[in-house]
């Protein structure tokens, strides 16, 4: 026996060591740590280790400031020309998209939708790795006595990061989005379809459950769906690079993050989130088409009817006259479907002349005969070649052909409802740079058939459409 | 034990030792620079620095035990700093294994010069990343991509750097 023993010394503790160890890859395994519980030796030694790194990491950056602040200036002057000149030419695009944004927030608040905004973040350094290629996990050099918690976000200006998996008093633990147990909702920006993206062992990121009939092409854009309830929806993920037809009927999309994971040293840590209304009221003030896509998706009522079958006198007809008074007959008109010949017969003071007084180009709905509906713009007017609808029962945002908002459409009659627009594309701001040609400009609107049973147009599913 | 059937002289066959500092400080700054330094420089992210210092002192003391302690020992710590979903014992194992054979063949030729250097360490590196791949692959269940030439290439640079780091910590050994 103890030959035996002697002989096989080295292979009897090998296989000891051996088996002691997959017992407790067996155990940890049998009872994974949930919901932030962290294995005591991890704790010990991840803080142990992070005070002496987060020292050098800081003292590092120190120099690393000192070098570049103050020491190694070379070519600043010429980067603070071309940085000028990026700021102004931003400064243009700025008002382009701002506008944008108010529109958009508008329909939002038109259709009560919850907006995620990113309240409060936490700046973090990324002081560590896993330092194997196996497992992506990053250190962060803020934790629990910062207000980090589990699952949050970790984002950075370019792009989503990762999420907190593991919390430690003065350190965090983040996990990448390429690393193979990561899991984000996405969706494609253009398409808006929604799919899982998930990492590999090799750090790959693919989008996938997406199906293999929808056409997704490289270069699109990928954002965050919300639907992991993670991170707030909208945020840069990454491009397409490669699309490929998959197994079971999904496509394999390749996405190439857009925060460089590899070489990510400064984040935040989204550590509140709000939700919330978007808040119409500092808008500006609410113009005609607003109000009329608000009444748009109400169901009609119907209008009461004597014995004979005919509309009782008072009751709403449908049809409006421009030279009513606004109140009341503009809603009645509205749910008649003749959203357009309420918005004539409001006032054009106030909100419409507000709004057509923007640079950017809106409807503009005058009051009196005839009723027109002007779009005011660069210039340029388009006549609506026939009376849109003679018994105002056109719904609005069918009559509305796109003018790109430089053009003005007038309906020569009085009392027919004029074509004007809801949030349809006429409505849209005409950007600065967004120049129409006068043949494109004085392009009629086309031919409409008046409906004579209108239907309101169906509430849209979701955020993506504007009432038309 | 009688070394029988060993390719190297007695002289070559000579067994190091060091000192208690050397052998707790040199693993957990090996670990440490390959957590914080080499993990956030992305050409080097595949450099494995705590695999070459199981390779050296397993080759070293020439001791198939204490190599595998050793191995163990530092895949343990290794383990410690790779993430919640990364069981302890995954780079245990890996590197217990190869300090077991790393010292075992130590034992049998001569791994004094640089030749004999990069070629240990080339295959043992394939054969941890596969014992690796093995263990999460095969007792964990994990879904594992393996790629031959990602681990060739890897392998090569680990020999070529494993060069010059086995030549700094030789001014670690003590007859």
């Amino acid at each position: 026996m103890d030959t035996f023993l002697g002989r096989y010394k080295n292979l009897i503790v090998l296989a000891a060591i051996l088996f002691i160890q997959i017992i407790a890859l067996a155990v940890q395994v049998h009872r994974p740590t949930q919901g932030g519980d962290t294995r005591l030796l991890r704790l010990w030694a991840i803080s142990a280790v992070t005070p002496v790194e987060t020292a050098v990491v800081h003292t590092q950056k120190w120099v690393n400031a000192i070098w570049k602040n103050y020491v190694y200036l070379r070519g600043v002057r010429r980067e603070n020309r071309e940085l000028r000149a990026e700021i102004d030419r931003m400064k243009v695009e700025d008002a382009r998209y701002a506008e944008d944004a108010r529109m958009a927030r508008r329909v939002q608040a038109l259709l009560a939708f919850k907006e995620q905004y990113v309240d409060t973040t936490v700046a973090a350094q990324v002081i560590g790795t896993s330092g194997s290629e196996q497992s992506r996990i990053l250190y962060l050099d803020k934790g629990l006595n910062d207000g980090i918690k589990q699952d949050m976000a970790v984002i950075t200006p370019a792009g989503i990061v990762g999420k907190i998996v593991q919390v430690f008093p003065d350190s965090s633990q983040v996990l990448p989005i390429n690393d193979q147990f990561s899991g984000v909702g996405a969706a494609l920006k253009s398409s808006r379809l929604q799919g899982i993206l998930r990492g590999s062992s090799n750090g790959v990121t693919t989008l996938q459950y997406v199906m293999s009939d929808e056409k997704v092409e490289p270069g699109e854009e990928v954002i965050t769906s919300g639907g992991d309830r993670i991170f707030p929806k909208g945020l840069p993920v990454g491009k397409v690079v490669s699309v490929e037809p998959g197994k079971d009927l999904f496509l394999n999309i390749r996405v190439v993050p857009s925060a460089r994971l590899d070489q990510v040293e400064e984040v935040l840590v989204v550590t509140k989130i709000t939700e919330k209304m978007p808040d119409s009221k500092d808008l500006g003030p609410r113009r005609a088409s607003d109000i009329l896509a608000e009444r748009l998706p109400t169901v009609p009522a119907k209008p009461e009817v004597d014995a004979a079958g005919k509309p009782k006198t008072g009751a709403p007809s449908g049809t409006a006259s421009g030279a009513t008074p606004t109140t009341g007959t503009a809603a009645t008109a509205a749910r008649s479907g003749a959203a357009a010949t309420s918005a004539a017969n409001k006032p054009a003071t106030g909100s419409s002349t507000a709004a057509a007084s923007k640079t950017n180009g809106s409807a503009t709905a005058t009051h009196g005969t005839p009723t027109s509906a002007t779009t005011a713009g660069s210039g340029g007017a388009a006549k609506a070649p026939k009376p849109a609808a003679a018994d105002g029962t056109r719904p609005a945002g069918t009559v509305a052909k796109p003018l790109n908002g430089t053009g003005t459409a007038t309906a020569p009659h009085a009392n027919t409802s004029a074509p004007v627009s809801g949030p349809s594309p006429a409505n849209r701001p005409a950007t600065g740079n967004e120049t129409t040609p006068p043949s494109k400009r004085s392009k009629p609107a086309p031919e409409q058939t008046p409906n004579p049973n209108p239907q309101p147009p169906s509430p849209p599913h979701n955020g993506e459409q504007p009432p038309q | 034990m009688p070394f029988r059937g060993s390719l190297t002289s007695r002289d070559q066959v000579a067994v190091y030792e060091f000192g208690w500092p050397a052998i707790i400080f040199i693993p957990l700054v090996a670990v440490l620079i390959q957590i914080f330094i080499l993990g956030k420089i992305p050409f080097l992210a595949a450099i494995n620095l705590p695999f070459m210092v199981t390779i050296f002192f397993a080759v070293a003391r020439r001791n198939p035990i204490s190599g595998c302690l050793t191995g163990c020992a530092i895949g343990l710590i290794q383990d410690l700093f790779a993430g919640p979903h990364h069981p302890l014992g995954m780079y245990g194992i890996a590197l217990t294994i190869i300090g077991y054979s790393a010292s075992s063949l130590g034992l049998k030729i001569d791994v004094e010069n640089p030749g004999s250097r990069f070629i240990i360490t080339y295959i043992f590196f394939v054969a941890h990343q596969g014992i690796y791949y093995g263990v999460a692959h095969g007792l964990l269940g994990q879904v594992q991509q393996w790629s031959w030439s990602h681990v060739a290439v890897s392998a090569l640079a680990n020999a070529v750097i494993g060069i010059f780091v086995f030549k700094f910590l030789d001014r670690f050994k003590q007859r």
